[in-house]
């Protein structure tokens, strides 16, 4: 591992049933950095993601093997206490999902699980995390309405607060702007360049310009392997591998 | 080619499309007029509170009281839910969430199949099994004289009849309930249970109300079964050990026989007139609750 990787994925492989979604994947993610996964649909990102805060669990279908380290612990193991791990671990789904409750109750659900009971310190906490999710101003005055009422933009902000309410150290965000207007987006991403001097953060993409504009690191895969990584500069400006240069050039088959 | 060009074509099917809708939407307001121009002979000579919360049924006698009727039906549909509400919901939610894929898949059939038995059966296994088991074993464990057929039994054959409905869709409501939902709360170090309670049960709560809400209407008008078990006697009953009597079996044990009386013919459409109102309250008062719990 080297010395400022917060994730570092060994040969991970992840069969389901005969067919292979992950093929031996290897890979380092700096701490405080954004690592973008970049690759076309089915290429095992989405299940990249979810090895990484043990929802692979929810398929009893997958099998997984290899390691995964978070600050020298492998998570995969099954003694680690799968709740307290996934804390760790702030989620956005590509569809935002608010739990069925108020806009309010979505937050103060999140830091309940953290184990925090006092009122007074749920309600500061929450104003934080909303504020922090650049949500604030715009719910500030309907907090007891039902989540489902915000826009599919403030619902996925809301997620993202809510994800950052379980106070985490890292972010996983799977394809989060594709079902988002472009505004919205950007609010994510410019959310996303803030939070990165104090999380770790994982997000999965197929939008090149997205990529280019926020990552920090690129890993790209296809098929289930990794084809290639390093920095933005690196695996834009000059890729080393052939099928790396048709996906960022456009000319994938 | 054809008979009528495009824009004729076009009036047909759109009349007939109205003419169905009104048919559908206006049939229960003539159900409802027709039982209530028949019942009108008895709702003149007697008042409607006399009616309901008299307890005496003696039509030859010119003694018209449905109050056994209603408490009986009463009775027996809620204690049959309190049975039904449990089992349905813990089942739908070890299936869909606990289990295996495969084990729903073998559950499916086995449950349509239960679903699919027509009640005069359930009415004789209510007779020959849950009959003797409560007069037998039950009654005398608990020490309470009972000759078996009551409330209790009708309750439990009702409840096994209606199971499969509501546990049907249940599982459908379940199901539909987006995986994504689910790791958003294991995502945030909720455990299974934490998951199910909070997040499953509150967003499906509006089809939990309307499953149940479908299953009571069954059961408030299921007839054939309920009348074979319940003892058929007019007498209010003070436990769930006692006989009793519901609607829907008054009509039909008493239809074939009444044409010569007039008011007791009439009165068995009161009875009928009665059931339908108080579906409709059932109903009314589930689309409350969905429409207040619809909003997450």
């Amino acid at each position: 591992m080297s010395d400022n990787a917060k994730i570092s994925i060994r040969d991970l492989n992840v069969y389901a049933g005969k067919s292979q979604i992950l093929k031996d994947v290897n890979i380092e993610i700096p701490k405080n950095k954004i690592t973008v996964i970049l690759g076309p649909s089915g290429c095992g990102k989405t299940t990249l993601l979810k090895c990484l805060n043990r929802l692979t669990d929810l398929y009893p279908e997958l099998r997984v093997t290899g390691e995964i380290m978070i600050d020298d612990n492998n998570i995969l193991q099954a003694r680690e206490d799968i709740y307290k791990l996934r804390q760790q671990m702030g989620l956005l789904s590509q569809r935002p999902y608010p739990l069925p409750m108020t806009i309010y109750n979505n937050i103060a659900y999140a830091l309940k699980l953290r184990g925090i009971k006092k009122r007074r310190e749920i309600q500061k906490l929450a104003l934080h995390y909303l504020q922090q999710a650049s949500l604030w101003d715009e719910v500030r005055t309907r907090l007891r309405e039902p989540a489902s009422r915000l826009s599919i933009g403030q619902q996925q902000r809301l997620c993202l607060a809510r994800g950052l309410a379980v106070n985490p150290e890292i972010i996983l965000a799977d394809e989060p702007t594709s079902a988002l207007d472009p505004i919205s987006s950007q609010f994510i991403e410019e959310t996303f360049l803030k939070l990165k001097n104090e999380y770790t953060i994982v997000l999965v993409t197929h939008v090149l310009r997205q990529a280019k504009r926020i990552a920090d690191n690129v890993v790209f895969m296809y098929l289930g392997e990794v084809i290639e990584q390093g920095s933005v500069e690196e695996v834009f400006g000059n890729p080393r591998m052939e099928k790396t240069k048709q996906y960022l050039g456009g000319t994938f088959n | 080619m054809y008979l009528l060009n495009r824009q004729q074509r076009h009036v047909v099917n759109y009349s007939w499309m109205i003419v169905s809708l009104l048919l559908v939407a206006f049939l229960p307001f003539f159900l409802f007029l027709g039982l209530y121009l028949k019942s009108f002979l008895l709702l003149h000579d007697y008042s409607l509170v006399d009616l309901i919360f008299s307890r005496e049924w003696r039509p030859s006698n010119g003694k018209f009281g449905f109050y056994p009727f209603i408490v009986g039906s009463v009775w027996v549909t809620l204690v049959a839910m309190i049975i039904t509400a449990p089992i349905c919901l813990l089942t739908a939610i070890y299936v869909t969430q606990y289990t295996k894929k495969y084990f729903l898949r073998i559950m499916h059939p086995a449950i349509d199949i239960l679903a699919g038995i027509p009640s005069v059966v359930y009415g004789l296994w209510g007779i020959l099994v849950v009959v003797p088991f409560i007069s037998r074993y039950l009654g005398p464990w608990l020490e309470i004289k009972t000759m078996g057929y009551s409330i209790l039994a009708a309750s439990l054959v009702l409840s096994i009849m209606i199971i499969p409905f509501v546990l049907n869709i249940l599982i459908e409501i379940f199901k539909s309930i987006p995986t994504e939902l689910k790791e958003a709360a294991l995502s945030l170090g909720a455990t299974q249970w934490q998951t199910v309670k909070s997040v499953l049960l509150r967003k499906a709560m509006p089809g939990i109300i309307a499953a149940f809400g479908f299953g009571l209407a069954r059961a408030f008008g299921e007839t054939m079964a309920v009348l074979m078990v319940v003892g058929n006697v007019v007498r209010l009953p003070k436990s769930l050990f006692d006989p009793g009597y519901t609607l829907p079996a008054l009509i039909a044990n008493n239809y074939g026989e009444m044409m010569s009386i007039p008011r007791y013919d009439s009165a068995l459409m009161f009875a009928a007139l009665l059931l339908l109102i108080v579906s409709l309250f059932f109903n009314l008062v589930m689309h409350f609750f969905i429409v207040k719990y619809n909003k997450y």
